[in-house]
């Protein structure tokens, strides 16, 4: 079984391919990247033209997403989750512990891995607890959750509890080759704040959660980092001085990365006032920081400060959504804007090259996770992720594939979209807007 | 636009409902003022002073407005509120005779609701109105103990009093309009 | 007709940041009227006869839902008064449910106090009735910034060009926002006094001068404003001891000689005497602390009566 790709604009970070190539797929695996591949004469080959207005690169990664299951299955599911992805353009997804319970043991890591088994749509690579119920106080067994199958360490949704834990988990992470990912938040400092400290939040009496309290937590994590020699990877960084100190710590050969979600390089707090005052769906942790912040995380992604884009995917049911901001759930979903927010707002707005957005989405977490993918390598999986970036879509919330709808993109017009999703082969997502990809769907 | 009533014309007619009145009360003993907001307040002081040069006595006067006892007031689920202005009555309306003086009297939705307030306030012995203009078209039982002019009118026609404290100028029209007063 | 007839824009009173200068005179222009109705011998007038206002009060406050109540009554409104205790509430009913179930009996207008910010503008999206914020969280209680204002306007005749010292806990108070925003816009000028712990972030932002000194806040102000200070704020650290803070913020007789002459002192209640205000202060010729309470309900009458003839935003005045 072989399917030929021919006549996209390829792209590849990895390497350094950025042109018009075709692609050939064998047995799910890809097989040739190459200039004018002609179809072969022996056996029978599925040949898809999609032409130079399309962009195929190696397939995206979410780095940062909640899955919840086992647990929260009215939220989302691992099968509903991974579906979200396809169509989102992610081949692969990185889920983090904080399930009910929490992925804090191998058993619950592969109960992770056999649903997503199941569900045979986008890869899903979880990631174990730091500590025991992400509580804080004893490890929890690294080890034999790698063997199981995580791919990396993070308490997500908390911090990683102290600098103790923080410099035992990086040692211990270290010998097994795998990055701890951290929620950098200092609970002191943060209180019981809802929303970005500063005047936006004081005009709505809003409580306030500072900027500092995530500065402190990452210039501690790359002390420890720096200490321990190990990767500490920080997730969801949103203000700007936490950028500068990550540029800074990499600059000094620091093993330092981060990552960066799509409303916190787009959205800041002064939304919280207008058009619509207190929409619980611009509700997440950390907050929307202020327009100073968004701009330094915009520089940050085309400097190369910053490593990778991850949505954060945090789905909640419409019921924890719909009440008073300061007792609505934080979080929102991303996997299905992500793409097209980031080609809008970020390549169409001359930000950053496609190039630059592949490594991103794809090239980075994948070398981060140490997962496979994130290059188009003979013998690798073909996992692709095609995208038409002229195509103007309208996103729309209750066509979402995920369980949750909670977005403050709803209707937004966006130009740049996903045209297929390919995982091992198959096209799990084909853009029914993009004609040149109507072929895949009956490959 | 006629003109139905010029400066003089108002002046006179003021002039004699001021003599009715003393006439009809046997002088100015318990007698008390009210104009009704906004037009009946210069009104009713300019029949004061009238009533001070025939008898030398200073008429307790005081003004009225009847908006919280508009009986349309909520009728409309849309639409702007009216704006509330104060009520001024510094004396006790109890056992008094009640002048109520208004500019024109029409429906006589106005005066019902000038009659509750009013009574809100006391129990007046009684309570006489004065109109500078009756135009007919009543919708209630109400009828003028003192009218400055009677002027037959049509539905579709506005009558116009404007007054030199509030105006600049003194005149009554009759205008041609798409009736904005109820 | 623009002469004769206004209105405010929404269908709500959520807060003074809404509203326009003209707005806020109208308000004030109609307590005024609406306090003669509080002098009269029979203190009701027919105005919102037959309208029905619910009085949702998800916090404990005798004083605020006393002075809307009785703003009711004596517009003729037919009143409702659900507070938590006695509500569906503790049964864990959600926000939005109970604004369902009380919207089926189509009251016009309803009050609401409520312990999260922002809580009366998800109420107003859901609710067809009019909502009137009656203080919701840290953000704003809009009828308490028109009834000080009132009272200032009252004293002194204006509140443009006066200088209203602000001095307490600025950070939990929604009076603070409220009169805040309404004395800006009015021309006025605000210092805001209080330790820098109980300070809002960007509070300079918020268009006034922000000082830890009392002394300055007080320099030559025309009213003075206290705000309460809550005991547990001490135990969460905002300052070390009310005997402290007595000594470094509280309103004085010394300090109130700073001011001018006839300048008035102002406090939202309910006070705590040796705490923020010395008694000699609060009970002085100088105290209009009961003028607010009365003018309290002129304010809330002027409020409800405005609103209660309802519609959109279309026909601004």
């Amino acid at each position: 079984m072989r399917l030929l790709l021919k006549g996209a604009h390829v792209i590849d970070p990895a390497s350094g391919v950025d042109g018009a190539r075709d692609v050939l797929i064998e047995d799910g695996r890809i097989a040739l990247v190459d200039v004018a591949i002609p179809p072969s004469e022996t056996g029978h080959t599925v040949v898809v033209e999609l032409g130079p207005s399309l962009v195929v690169c190696p397939g995206f990664i979410d780095m940062h997403v909640h899955l919840r299951e086992p647990g929260y299955e009215h939220k989302e599911t691992v099968a509903t989750g991974a579906a979200a992805a396809v169509a989102g353009g992610f081949t692969a997804v990185a889920c983090m512990p904080n399930t009910n319970p929490v992925n804090d043991s191998a058993s619950v890591t592969r109960f992770i891995l056999k649903q997503a088994a199941e569900a045979g749509l986008a890869r899903v690579y979880p990631i174990g607890a730091v500590s025991k119920g992400s509580d804080g106080k004893e490890l929890a067994e690294m080890a034999d959750m790698r063997e199981a199958g995580c791919v990396a360490y993070s308490d997500d949704g908390r911090p990683v509890a102290t600098a103790l834990l923080m410099r035992r988990a990086l040692e211990y992470a270290g010998m097994l080759g795998l990055p701890v990912i951290d929620h950098c938040e200092d609970k002191t400092l943060a209180g019981e704040g809802v929303a970005h400290e500063g005047f936006n939040a004081s005009q709505l009496g809003l409580r306030g959660i500072p900027s500092a309290c995530e500065d402190v937590m990452v210039e501690r994590d790359i002390v420890l980092a720096a200490m321990t020699g190990s990767h500490a990877h920080i997730a969801h960084l949103s203000t700007a001085g936490a950028l500068r100190a990550v540029r800074a710590a990499k600059a000094r050969g620091v093993r330092v990365t981060c990552e960066v979600a799509p409303h916190h390089f787009i959205l800041s707090d002064e939304r919280l006032l207008a058009p619509l005052a207190y929409d619980t769906n611009l509700k997440m942790n950390p907050p929307l920081r202020h327009a100073v912040d968004r701009d330094a995380l915009v520089e940050g992604l085309s400097d190369g400060t910053v490593d990778a884009i991850a949505t954060d995917h945090a789905p909640h049911h419409a019921d924890d959504k719909r009440v008073e901001f300061d007792r609505a759930s934080f979080g929102i979903v991303g996997l299905e804007t992500a793409v097209s927010l980031s080609l809008d707002r970020l390549v169409h707005a001359g930000v950053i090259s496609l190039a630059r957005l592949v490594e991103l989405l794809s090239t980075n977490p994948a070398r981060i996770l140490r997962v496979p993918g994130g290059r188009l390598q003979a013998g690798d999986p073909a996992d692709l992720t095609i995208l038409a970036p002229e195509l103007n879509v309208t996103v729309a919330a209750a066509a979402f594939r995920s369980k949750s709808r909670n977005t403050p993109f709803d209707g937004w017009p966006l130009r740049g979209g996903v045209a297929a999703t390919v995982v091992g082969g198959r096209a799990l997502f084909v853009n029914p807007g993009v004609p040149q990809v109507a072929g895949l769907g009956r490959a | 636009m006629p003109i139905l009533m010029d400066s003089e014309r108002i002046s006179r007619s003021l002039t004699r409902i001021a003599h009715e009145i003393v006439e009809r009360n046997r002088g100015v003993g318990d007698l008390a003022l009210v104009g009704v907001r906004t037009r009946g307040v210069p009104i009713a002081r300019r029949l004061a002073a009238s009533l001070r040069e025939i008898t030398g006595v200073e008429v307790a006067t005081g003004a009225l407005d009847i908006t919280l006892y508009r009986d349309d007031l909520m009728k409309t689920a849309v639409g702007p509120q009216p704006i509330v202005r104060r009520t001024e009555i510094p004396f006790s309306i109890d056992d008094r005779h009640i002048v109520l003086v208004d500019d024109v009297l029409y429906t006589g939705r106005t005066i019902r609701a000038a009659l509750d307030a009013l009574i809100d306030f006391g129990r007046p012995k009684t309570i006489q109105l004065v109109v500078l203009v009756d135009r007919g078209h009543r919708e209630l039982p109400i009828k003028a103990d003192y009218v400055g002019k009677n002027v037959p009118t049509s539905r579709r026609e506005t009558i116009h009093v404007r007054l030199a404290e509030i105006d600049g100028r003194d005149d009554v029209t009759l205008d041609q309009a798409e009736g904005e007063r109820a | 007709m623009s002469d004769n007839a206004a209105r405010l824009r929404g269908k709500d009173l959520l807060g003074i940041a809404d509203l326009t200068p003209s707005e806020i005179s109208l308000i004030l222009d109609t307590a005024e009227a609406m306090k003669e109705v509080s002098a009269r011998p029979i203190k009701k007038v027919p105005a919102l006869r037959g309208k029905t206002v619910i009085n949702l009060f998800y916090e404990p406050s005798t004083r605020t839902r006393t002075s809307f109540e009785v703003a009711e009554k004596r517009l003729s409104a037919d009143t409702l008064n659900i507070a938590i205790a006695t509500s569906s509430v503790v049964k864990g009913e959600t926000l939005i449910d109970t604004a369902l179930n009380l919207e089926a009996m189509s009251p016009d207008l309803i009050v609401m106090r409520h312990a999260s910010s922002g809580s009366c503008h998800l109420l107003a999206r859901t609710c067809r009735a009019g909502i009137v914020n009656a203080g919701d969280g840290m953000h704003e209680h809009p009828t308490q910034g028109l009834l000080d204002a009132f009272t200032i306007r009252e004293r002194k005749g204006r509140l443009q060009g006066l200088k209203v010292a602000i001095v307490g806990d600025m950070l939990h108070s929604r009076v603070f926002r409220s009169n805040v925003y309404l004395l800006a816009k009015m021309g006025a000028e605000v210092w805001a006094c209080g330790p820098p712990t109980l300070m809002p972030a960007g509070i300079e932002q918020m268009g006034v001068h922000a000082t830890t000194s009392v002394e300055e806040a007080v320099k030559d102000a025309d009213a003075v404003m206290m705000l309460r200070i809550q005991l547990e704020r001490m135990e969460g650290g905002f300052f070390p001891s009310l005997r402290e803070y007595f000594q470094v913020f509280g309103m004085t007789p010394e300090r109130v000689r700073l001011a001018k002459p006839d300048a008035i002192i102002m406090h939202p209640g309910p006070m705590n005497r040796g705490v923020e205000i010395a008694s000699e202060v609060a009970d002085g010729p100088a105290s209009v602390i009961l003028d607010q309470v009365a003018n309290g309900v002129a304010v809330r009458m002027a409020v409800l009566y405005l609103l209660a003839g309802g519609g959109d935003d279309e026909t601004a005045a």
